[in-house]
């Protein structure tokens, strides 16, 4: 089987779950992989808790920008806007469950980037290529 | 070594003793040789250049227009010769026309501010093509944020051809500047740029040609293109980066301002103020990118006495040709630009249903193939195309008709990883 491409990848990226737009949304952000072009568009309705209660996604990506957004959509109901944006970037690489190179991860980093954008109401700015970089500590209120 | 010339007849391009001339094609990546389709993004790298740039920094280095040592006066002989090099290249009347910059990009940027900032004003129109590069909007976008200037954008057909009607009904409003690509970035279109600029200057306006993709395919003739400006870039010419040429008519440069201030562009500096040095001088403030201006000018030398500009283009259209051929076989590929013909040069930017253009030249890459994926710096472009991003297969003097072979392979296998 192929390491990147793996069946569950592939299976996201060609039926993502949470697609669409949240009618009513609390919270939306909308970012651009600057590398590629990509679009992805988040939206987030919370519930009276404060948590997120729905959440969906749509926009053109790759197998990789597009099942990491759809795997990661899947585990935020619930979530607080805190808890949002304390997310890590291996947060998102452990739901991939595959190795991701340095090229590739803006790619796989777009969803979470433009999630706690939501949550923070602005851009959340960390440098995600390679190694360096911590989202959970660059995007607080 | 024998020389290729217009007259070879066709196939007998030498490919070979070409390709020898770059050590980079020795490279393997994933286990096979590197199948170098990525030209347009930076070419490889000659020989001659190499060999041209390593000769100087061992040899002859210092500060050029310094000292009057031996080695400032050779370092200075060589930079100046390798200007002589490059306007004679492009076919420049003067090679104080010739002013070297870090690229194509500072090229287009220096226009806009010691041009522009000197004759756009507010209300002034600005004619731009959809098909432009980044480097040829941005810095329009930025002179008219300054100014108070308005930008209209002259379209393309689906074709990827620029709508010479549509153009014509824009210059009709009385723009300063129309900026075009001489051959597009991405959809390989070839503009007529002889016939542009005679529409330009009819209306009123100067020309500025961005000829990063052009000038490694076509031979030049400036002044026959017509165009008041044409920007180059040596890295895509088989030269090393941080070096470009912006050439320009000599009155326009003799009545620019300066760009950047600085060392090597003035006459005199006193208390009071600074009176700037003659054209090109005057441009090139700071100590220049010596090696690197050897070095462009040893590629082009290269080019011009071992293959000729007529052979190079030759095979350009062949390898197009070939490439445009062979995908229209692979099911779900689509291919954005021109269809085949004479005016139709590399690149090929395409796309194929299913899988993102990220994730084809991923698969690609293990086959040891190099392809771009992106928007190519064209979002306006894209945005025309009504998509995000392309794959874009780009030529070289290197290229084979066995390396497209392997990239049709290549994306045989993106559709099986895929499942399609």
């Amino acid at each position: 089987m192929d390491e990147l491409y793996r069946d569950q990848i592939l299976e996201h990226y060609k039926r993502p779950h949470n697609f669409g737009v949240v009618e009513g949304a609390d919270l939306e952000y909308e970012d651009t992989n600057p590398f590629c072009g990509d679009e992805q568009h988040v939206t987030i309705k919370l519930g009276p808790d404060d948590r997120v209660s729905e959440i969906a996604f749509e926009g053109k990506g790759c197998a990789i920008s597009t099942a990491a957004t759809s795997l990661l959509t899947d585990e935020l109901v619930g979530m607080s806007r805190e808890e949002l944006l304390r997310l890590p970037k291996d947060y998102v690489l452990e739901l991939l469950g595959i190795d991701i190179s340095a090229t590739r991860m803006k790619c796989a980093m777009l969803g979470l980037k433009i999630v706690k954008s939501a949550a923070l109401g602005r851009p959340a700015e960390w440098e995600d290529e390679g190694e360096t970089g911590s989202p959970a500590e660059a995007a607080t209120f | 070594m024998e020389q290729a010339t217009a007259n070879s007849p066709a196939g007998a391009f030498p490919i070979e003793r070409v390709r020898e001339q770059f050590p980079l094609l020795a490279r393997e990546i994933g286990g096979a040789p590197v199948a170098y389709l990525d030209s347009g993004a930076s070419s490889q790298r000659v020989l001659a250049s190499i060999e041209a740039v390593d000769d100087y920094e061992r040899r002859h280095h210092s500060n050029v227009h310094r000292g009057s040592h031996t080695l400032s006066a050779e370092a200075t002989e060589a930079y100046e010769g390798a200007r002589n090099i490059v306007a004679g290249h492009i076919g420049a009347a003067d090679r104080r026309e010739v002013l070297f910059v870090r690229n194509a990009t500072e090229a287009l940027n220096l226009v806009a501010r010691a041009w522009g900032d000197a004759n756009v004003g507010a209300g002034d129109r600005i004619v731009l093509t959809e098909m432009e590069h980044h480097s040829n909007i941005v810095p329009w976008q930025q002179l008219a944020e300054r100014v108070g200037a308005e930008i209209d954008w002259a379209p393309i057909d689906d074709d990827g051809v620029l709508d010479l009607d549509a153009l014509r009904a824009l210059l009709e409003r009385g723009p300063k500047l129309l900026a075009v690509a001489h051959v597009s970035n991405v959809l390989g279109t070839e503009n007529p740029l002889a016939e542009i600029s005679a529409m330009a200057h009819d209306a009123g306006a100067i020309v500025v040609a961005d000829g990063a993709q052009a000038a490694p395919k076509t031979a030049l003739d400036v002044a026959a293109l017509g165009v008041d400006f044409y920007a180059i870039t040596g890295h895509k010419l088989y030269g090393p980066t941080g070096i470009g040429t912006l050439w320009g008519k000599l009155d326009l440069l003799r009545a620019m301002p300066p760009f950047l201030g600085g060392g090597s562009m003035i006459r005199k500096v006193t208390r009071e103020g600074t009176t700037y040095a003659d054209v090109p001088a005057r441009f090139e403030a700071g100590t220049p990118a010596i090696a690197q201006a050897i070095g462009m000018g040893a590629a082009f030398e290269w080019l011009d006495t071992e293959l000729g500009m007529e052979a190079v283009r030759d095979h350009e259209r062949a390898m197009a040709d070939y490439t445009l051929e062979k995908l229209a076989d692979v099911p779900g590929l689509k291919v954005f630009g021109p269809p085949r013909g004479p005016e139709r040069l590399g690149p090929v930017s395409f796309e194929i249903d299913g899988i993102h253009a990220h994730d084809v030249s991923e698969i690609l890459d293990r086959h040891g193939i190099a392809v771009r994926a992106g928007h190519h710096c064209a979002q306006v472009l894209m945005d025309r195309l009504g998509i995000t991003a392309t794959a874009r297969a780009s030529f070289g003097v290197y290229t084979t008709t066995e390396e497209i072979d392997r990239l049709v392979d290549g994306l045989e296998d993106a559709r099986r990883v895929f499942g399609l």
